[in-house]
């Protein structure tokens, strides 16, 4: 399967790579073109407009670019925490990994979509947009650690009770050496994957505001925005260019998936 | 010979009686988007509710949503006293429930005490609360009974279009109707099924008693996707009220289903907030309360391209407060504000704004910039919001669009006065001002949105405004009434404390299928008539 990984890899750098280069090959994604509402793929419009003739071509590109950004600073966040949280509650064990793992599950019982929201209400009115879609994913990431913490503890908590860790401890390593010096680097293989399997879950939770309306405010795009397009049927008029955002979306999350399998199997 | 007529007058007679057959068990279908919430009349406040008190509710009279003109219904005349005050019906005589129960004055009289009882809150009572003391009812006769209200009510008749008349004596309680169908069954999140009132008392011209439709049922169907296939599919007969894209899509897949009736009462407006007292620096107030500033963001925007690209065509830019639909009220003297950016800089000059660099500055060097917010997840406000970013850059000023879940959205505009400006629509559903328009106007009404609450005007146009809704609140000329409400269109046109966007139109789709059927743009726009309408015998027979 390495192909597939290398094929993964390949797709994702070029789809980088062509948003970096939005500013250079595609006109303002903000533009409004009011006599060409929805108008199907031309030379100026390679992938048509939208309903308020804004080039669709442009949009995917910045949005994938916000979405290809921000979702993976969110999922290092989010790993960060799980691996703080996580690996010294694994490693510290006793009472102390039971109210840590108490506070995960009351964490993983929070509502997180209406915290979102009412997060998002709470926030002032007038920001750029650019920052209110940082502050959906960093909100995001700050929400998203604990499921990889509870993976992390109980990975950290077998790695304690290791022969090599004893073997450490024989020799005089203790506490916070111990851990950032045998316990952390064990678990860069599971930190890794669940980094990597956060990215797409972010992706698809700004996705989900983005439906609803709260994510990414106007007029950047986003590929909640993009995919806001396709919420009715109403919408999907025989245009099959419209469908572009979506597969992009899906390649993209595969692609994310196709990565991983090869992260995977080293753990 | 004579076997021959006999032959052929039998197969008439057979044809005749398989239509009527086919009719009397005809069923109408269409869809509720949500469960009632309640079956007495009384009470009823949101759409589906209110759709059975139509279909089911016997009224005095009834506002004809063709030509906007009030028709005897149960009362066969009236005739209003006392300076508004008092109203008095001549009742139809020998009517009854559906359960039977007869109908009198008694019933009318026990409506009235019902609908004006504080303690049940009734939604159609408040239109009626026009001051303090006791609503007297006077039964005069078995057909004849008196409604005399603490204080004068302009346009007191037609407020009965909404008041369905509910039996004192019936064990079946609201549940006994004098509409053309009584519920007959209902299923929570199903459907819920009307039958013929058999004690219904309209007739057609032939003398058939109406409705001509055995039945309704109307199926609980929140999904606009699936509401539209199954019309295209033909297991509903129409839908009431379309937005602009399903429509479209309607339009293209079959022209003959749909329905534009042109401008409707729904208006969409956005206004800035002039609350004295709100979390906003003072420059800010100060640009909001200046009718320049207003009226310059209000030609800066274009009206024409919002009804073309937001909403497909299917909108007209909006003049004030009235509709052009509402016949009587509107003034035909006002016109849309047009899209002129040049006099719209011209009107910030005069309060000292300037335009350089692209950057619209006041006379202190801030920077031009607002948010506007609405609610989320309404299509149509997001992209005018994001259409009036692009119109205002031309201006140098910057809109920031920030789109809020409706709970925090009405935090923000009545109780924390948190926002700068707010992008909004409101549905048209009574004609008079009266009732649609008082909460609205008046500067110490709650629906007074950029400034809700006042103690005193903190305007002289607005203390204008007030002396003028009072002047055509107690009334009785309607001329004078007219000519008071038109200032008050005037006042609004001229100093835009709401930023009157468009006005959509009435959109409906009707089966071929459905007979009888004129949509219009007052709701129920499709089954105003529903004693009338007929489905074709084909359809019938299959059902």
């Amino acid at each position: 399967m390495k192909w597939a990984r290398h094929l993964g890899i390949a797709f994702l750098a070029t789809v980088a790579f062509a948003c970096l280069l939005a500013d250079f090959v595609a006109p303002s994604y903000a533009h409004q073109f009011r006599d060409e509402p929805g108008a199907a793929p031309s030379r100026q419009h390679l992938l048509g407009t939208d309903d308020l003739g804004r080039d669709r071509f442009a949009r995917v590109l910045y949005g994938t670019r916000v979405s290809l950004l921000l979702a993976p600073a969110a999922a290092l966040l989010s790993s960060l925490l799980a691996v703080l949280i996580g690996g010294a509650a694994g490693f510290a064990g006793g009472w102390v990994e039971r109210i840590v793992m108490a506070t995960t599950d009351l964490f993983l019982s929070l509502p997180w979509l209406f915290l979102l929201i009412t997060v998002r209400a709470l926030l002032p009115l007038n920001v750029l947009p650019i920052t209110s879609v940082a502050i959906t994913f960093a909100l995001l990431g700050c929400l998203g650690w604990a499921t990889a913490a509870r993976v992390i503890c109980a990975d950290a908590r077998s790695l304690a009770h290791s022969d090599f860790i004893l073997a450490a401890r024989a020799s005089g390593s203790s506490g916070f050496r111990l851990l950032w010096r045998q316990v952390v680097p064990n678990l860069r293989p599971i930190v890794f994957a669940q980094f990597w399997i956060s990215i797409p879950v972010f992706i698809l939770a700004e996705a989900n505001l983005g439906v609803l309306g709260l994510g990414v405010a106007e007029p950047l795009p986003s590929w909640g925005s993009l995919l806001r397009e396709l919420q009715s049927y109403s919408a999907i008029t025989g245009q099959p260019w419209q469908f572009v955002p979506l597969i992009l979306f899906v390649v993209v999350v595969s692609c994310f998936h196709l990565v991983l399998l090869e992260q995977e199997s080293p753990v | 010979m004579s076997r021959q007529i006999v032959f052929r007058s039998f197969l008439v007679l057979m044809i005749a009686s398989t239509l009527a057959v086919a009719q009397n068990n005809a069923q109408l279908r269409f869809c509720l988007h949500s469960d009632p919430k309640t079956f007495n009349p009384l009470l009823a406040e949101e759409d589906s509710s209110e759709t059975v008190r139509y279909l089911t509710g016997g009224v005095l009279m009834r506002l004809n949503r063709m030509t906007q003109d009030l028709e005897p219904e149960l009362a066969t005349s009236w005739n209003i006293t006392e300076g508004g005050k008092t109203i008095t019906f001549k009742l139809r005589s020998g009517l009854s429930f559906s359960d039977s129960t007869p109908f009198s004055a008694d019933d009318v009289a026990f409506t009235i005490q019902q609908m004006m009882d504080p303690s049940l809150h009734s939604p159609t009572g408040d239109a009626f609360r026009s001051g303090d003391g006791k609503t007297v009812t006077k039964v005069l006769a078995p057909d004849r009974v008196s409604v005399t209200f603490p204080a004068a009510i302009a346009g007191l008749d037609k407020l009965f279009d909404q008041v369905a008349i509910m039996s004192a004596k019936s064990p079946r309680k609201e549940m006994a109707v004098l509409g053309p169908y009584q519920v007959l069954e209902y299923k929570a999140g199903n459907y819920l099924l009307l039958e013929r009132n058999p004690h219904y008392w309209r007739q057609d011209a032939a003398g058939k008693q109406l409705p001509y439709i055995q039945s309704v049922r109307l199926d609980i169907q929140s999904n606009r996707d699936t509401e539209m296939l199954r019309l295209v599919r033909g297991e509903i007969d129409f839908i009431n009220s379309l937005d602009a894209e399903y429509f479209d899509k309607l339009m293209q897949q079959n022209p003959a289903l749909v329905h534009d009736s042109g401008v409707s009462l729904d208006s969409e407006q956005m206004w800035f907030n002039q609350v004295p007292n709100s979390p906003l620096p003072d420059y800010k107030k100060a640009w909001f309360r200046s009718t320049n500033f207003r009226r310059a963001i209000s030609e800066a925007i274009n009206r024409e391209d919002l009804a073309r690209v937001a909403f497909r065509g299917h909108a007209r830019p909006a003049i004030g407060p009235m509709s052009p639909a509402n016949k009587f009220w509107f003034n035909a003297k006002l016109q849309a504000h047009p899209f002129d950016q040049k006099s719209a800089l011209a009107r910030l000059a005069e309060d000292g704004f300037r335009f350089q660099d692209g950057v619209l500055r006041d006379r202190d060097g801030h920077a031009v910039e607002f948010s506007i917010i609405t609610n989320a997840g309404n299509k149509y406000r997001e992209r005018m919001a994001t259409m009036m970013q692009q119109d205002l850059s031309g201006i140098g000023i910057k809109l920031n669009v920030v789109t809020l879940d409706f709970p925090s959205l009405i935090e923000r505009i009545t109780r924390s006065f948190d926002y700068e400006a707010c992008l909004l629509g409101l549905i048209g559903n009574d004609l008079d001002p009266n009732s649609s328009q008082m909460n609205v106007w008046l500067s110490s009404g709650e629906n007074h949105q950029w400034n809700p609450h006042q103690k005193s005007p903190a305007t002289g146009w607005e203390a204008e405004i007030d002396k003028l809704m009072h002047q055509q609140a107690t009334s009785l000329d309607p001329k004078k009434r007219k000519a008071a409400f038109d200032r008050v269109q005037e006042i609004a046109w001229e100093q835009e404390p709401f930023i009157y966007l468009v006005n959509r139109n009435a959109l409906s789709a009707v089966s071929p299928n459905a007979r009888n059927v004129h949509p219009v743009v007052l709701r129920p726009q499709v089954y105003w008539n529903i004693d009338e309408i007929s489905i074709s015998n084909e359809v019938a027979r299959n059902r």
